[in-house]
């Protein structure tokens, strides 16, 4: 049969039409509205979830993440090697990045950076990510004022020296406080640096007028060619949640970056009008219930074992109107090394009777339980001291703030019991040991430390150390593997209740291109500016 | 009149000093640690140990308030913890947006309320008068939250007449201005009712109406002014009121006002902030207040408050 030429034409249109739809086109601009004020765009300080992509997007650093997902890639390094023995990191930078006022990006920049970070001058939140690097210990202490451990060896070639191998290195070179900042800015800003920032990345701030709004506008000299799509981003600051959604409604407001007021949630959910705007992602976040270890009679195993059988996590997960997932580990499922086979232990309220009657306490026993007063952490408190009364443990209440739910966690004779929720741990990077060592290992169960369980195992503190030595690339499945079973043995001892993994939710408006994890970027928190487009 | 105003400002330096007073000490004694909130979670515990030495977080506390009073003498209010800004720049950029929402909202107040007031009065025990003082009891127990979202849905989404909040010219500042008023009228319409009662009781109103003169001119020359002088107290107690922050207006609305400042440091426990924005609310109301017993004389020159 002959084939009509324009038939294959028409054919040919079809096929291709669809892929046509999801290429991104340039241009546009953007407006995102949320409620608090972007506290700060110092990449140094910055450290809440709000401003996290904005900093991404304003600066760059050597090593970045795939968009939409938690697998590392090279950015500003455009090549980098690692010696046999794991210590030392030889970065090749991109040739011809520039910084917003002009001048060229050079290693020199990488290390002031750093050492800015590190420098107790700054206040820098995130100064102790980078404790293995050679001369931190001196610089946090004042005697110098320089990291031995960067070298420039040119402008476009680095190497950094760590004490010990350490795994997670390049995911420490991809978080925020590793951005390449220009020194002649900051000392011309000061402490203002934070409203004033120049760096290089695919946007640069316009305007910043405080408690109103900013303007972020592309950076024609962005060294990735293509990027960002869109123009101009506006982030109108001060508007309640409810409002931006009937906005965005009315096409004024392209993504409500606070998403939707749990309570209206489930309308919005099940409007068919309104349900194809929401977006749905995982974070690497978990919500727990601490027990104190050391504090009687939670340092007896059937009781925190009987704790874990006797409440009801679907409960809980009703009550926040089905925004997250049951948990049974520590680790979120998005985090490698995450058990999909680890089937943890049920919820079985005859077997936790049973369990604290061999345990002696057949009769309950009287306790606290601490938790952040912002809804919906006390009505969360209030089903778990249901559960807990079912099988005769008497829960009293604590609500307080978040601050002194905080400080009395870590106290060794306060906060028996802590639901995390508000305050719930979430990955600072996506490997599994930034969620050991704060909340379940020794260095964290001190006085001020995160580890309110108090629990501390030496022997799983030393197989971490291992496995966080395992650098080298070939000795990442083997690392995941051994991580796995930490976190598995670390839940035989049952230091916590491991209760839900919360769910982030994105609104974004029908004009809003790009892929829908891109909204709910892991990484780039909350959305990741720099790939979304307008259709 | 000078020394009686320098009589009352140095009443209202001991005033806020006694403000700033407490309000450090209270916030001084909560248990949240600052440098433990700006080192993050983190942070090793030589780092909390460095923050709290560079802000002077181990002074004692008589130190820590003598430092922040001499700073305060320069202008100088600290930095937000949470922001690393000062915390002049953010309240100074919030200062313009707050003051015109008061200037808007107290002026509606007033028209609505002073005019409800004189016609209750004026109409007094009929019907009319009963439905405006129902009115305005509702205006003053409706919870505002519900009131602005429920006139920010019906006249921005529905009818279309405004935009849905934000910040800009008049007719941004139209809507959470009229919540303002409508929901506080209330209070002064109560107040202008009674006081034009007690008023047209007065000889000197019969005598006004025997005269001949036209009922106009009785209300708004004679009868008016009399009536007017209890309000100016409250407008002066108002004043203070709304600088302390209209939270949830500004909320609804989306207007960058102070009141969003006060809620998001109190919920973030910055207390750099919180301590300037009770400095500012405490200045507000002195000042507020002052300029309301400076009025007085004008509207009555019977009053001499000199001797107060």
């Amino acid at each position: 049969m002959k084939i009509n030429a324009l038939t294959l034409a028409v054919a040919a249109t079809l096929f291709t039409t669809p892929l046509w739809a999801d290429t991104p086109k340039s241009g546009g601009d953007v407006v995102v509205t949320y409620q608090n004020d972007v506290a700060t765009l110092d990449p140094a300080i910055g450290y809440d979830w709000q401003n996290w992509s904005m900093i991404k997007s304003l600066f760059v650093r050597l090593m970045d993440y795939k968009p939409g997902t938690t697998e590392l890639v090279k950015s500003l390094a455009e090549d980098y090697s690692i010696s046999p023995d794991g210590l030392v990191y030889s970065f090749t930078l991109v040739k011809g990045v520039k910084f917003q006022n002009g001048r060229e990006l050079v290693a020199s920049d990488v290390k002031y950076s750093l050492e800015r970070t590190v420098n107790p001058k700054t206040q820098s939140p995130g100064a102790g990510f980078f404790s293995s690097i050679v001369g931190y210990e001196d610089m946090t202490a004042g005697k110098s004022t320089s990291l031995d451990g960067v070298k420039v060896v040119d402008d476009q070639h680095l190497t950094i020296t760590l004490s010990a191998p350490n795994a997670t290195f390049l995911h420490i070179m991809a978080i925020n406080f590793a951005s390449v900042v220009p020194k002649e800015a900051v000392e011309q800003w000061g402490a203002d640096f934070g409203k004033h920032p120049v760096g290089s990345g695919a946007f640069r701030l316009a305007d910043w007028k405080l408690g109103q709004k900013l303007e972020l506008v592309k950076n024609p000299d962005y060294f990735q060619k293509g990027l960002p799509y869109v123009d101009k981003i506006t982030f109108e600051i001060g508007q309640d949640p409810t409002v931006a959604l009937l906005r965005l409604n009315k096409g004024e407001v392209d993504i409500a970056g606070d998403g939707v007021p749990p309570a209206q949630f489930l309308q919005f959910k099940n409007d068919p009008a309104s349900k194809p705007l929401l977006v749905t992602g995982n974070q690497l976040q978990t919500g727990y219930v601490t027990l104190k270890t050391t504090l009687p009679p939670f340092d007896n195993l059937k009781v925190r074992q009987a704790i874990n059988m006797a409440i009801s996590k679907e409960r809980i997960v009703r009550i926040i109107n089905g925004r997250a997932v049951p948990a049974n580990q520590p680790l979120p499922p998005a985090m490698p090394g995450y058990d999909t086979q680890y089937k943890g232990l049920p919820y079985d309220v005859e077997g936790a009777k049973k369990l604290l009657a061999d345990a002696g306490l057949a009769k309950g026993f009287d306790t606290e339980l601490y938790v952040m007063n912002t809804d919906p952490q006390p009505r969360i408190a209030q089903s778990i001291q249901q559960d807990l009364a079912k099988v005769g443990i008497r829960v009293q209440i604590k609500s307080l703030a978040q601050a002194n739910v905080i400080a009395a966690g870590s106290s060794k004779d306060q906060a028996p019991m802590v639901w995390s929720g508000g305050m719930a741990w979430i990955a600072d990077f996506p490997d599994p040991s930034n969620f050991y060592g704060p909340i379940l290992g020794c260095t964290g169960a001190v006085e001020g430390g995160w580890n309110w369980s108090l629990y501390c195992n030496k022997a799983l503190d030393e197989r971490a150390a291992k496995a966080d030595a395992m650098a080298r690339p070939e000795q990442q499945a083997e690392r995941t593997e051994a991580w796995k079973k930490i976190f598995i043995d670390a839940m035989a001892d049952a230091p916590w209740v491991p209760v839900f993994n919360e769910q982030r939710f994105t609104v974004r408006s029908k004009r809003m291109g790009g892929d829908d994890a891109l909204y709910v970027d892991p990484v780039h928190v909350p959305v990741n500016y720099d790939y979304i487009w307008v259709k | 009149m000078l020394p009686f105003i320098c009589r009352r400002v140095g009443y209202a330096l001991l005033i806020l000093l006694g403000v700033t007073f407490i309000t450090y000490l209270l916030l001084f004694l909560l248990p949240a640690d600052p440098a433990r909130q700006i080192a993050g979670r983190s942070a090793t515990p030589e780092v909390v140990a460095a923050i709290r030495a560079q802000l002077g977080l181990d002074l004692p506390f008589y130190q820590q308030y003598l430092n922040y009073l001499g700073n305060l003498l320069h202008f100088d209010l600290g930095r937000s913890y949470i922001q690393r800004t000062a915390v002049s720049e953010l309240i100074g950029s919030r200062l313009r947006p707050s003051l015109e929402l008061m200037a808007a909202g107290i002026g509606f107040e007033l028209l609505i309320g002073v005019s409800l007031g004189m016609l209750a009065a004026l109409k007094r025990d009929s019907f009319a008068d009963k439905l405006l003082m129902a009115f305005s009891f509702v205006g003053v127990s409706a919870p505002q939250f519900i009131a602005a979202m429920l006139f920010l849905y019906f006249f921005a989404v529905q009818l279309g007449w405004f935009p849905l909040g934000g910040y800009g010219g008049a007719s941004h500042l139209m809507l959470p201005a009229l919540t303002l008023g409508l929901l506080g009228s209330g209070w002064y319409s109560r107040m202008v009712r009674s006081s034009m009662i007690e008023v047209l009781h007065q000889d000197f109103i019969r005598t006004a109406r025997a005269k001949g003169l036209s009922r106009a001119r009785v209300v708004f020359v004679h009868l008016l002014p009399n009536a007017i002088v209890p309000v100016i107290p409250m407008i002066g107690i108002d004043i203070g009121v709304f600088m302390g922050g209209l939270v949830v207006v500004e909320s609804v609305f989306g207007w960058p006002g102070i009141g969003q400042l006060a809620w998001q440091s109190i919920q973030q426990v910055d207390i750099p902030v919180i301590v300037g924005v009770t400095t500012l609310s405490a200045v507000a109301i002195v000042l507020g207040n002052l300029l309301a017993d400076l009025v007085i004389p004008l509207v009555d020159p019977r009053i001499d408050i000199k001797q107060h």
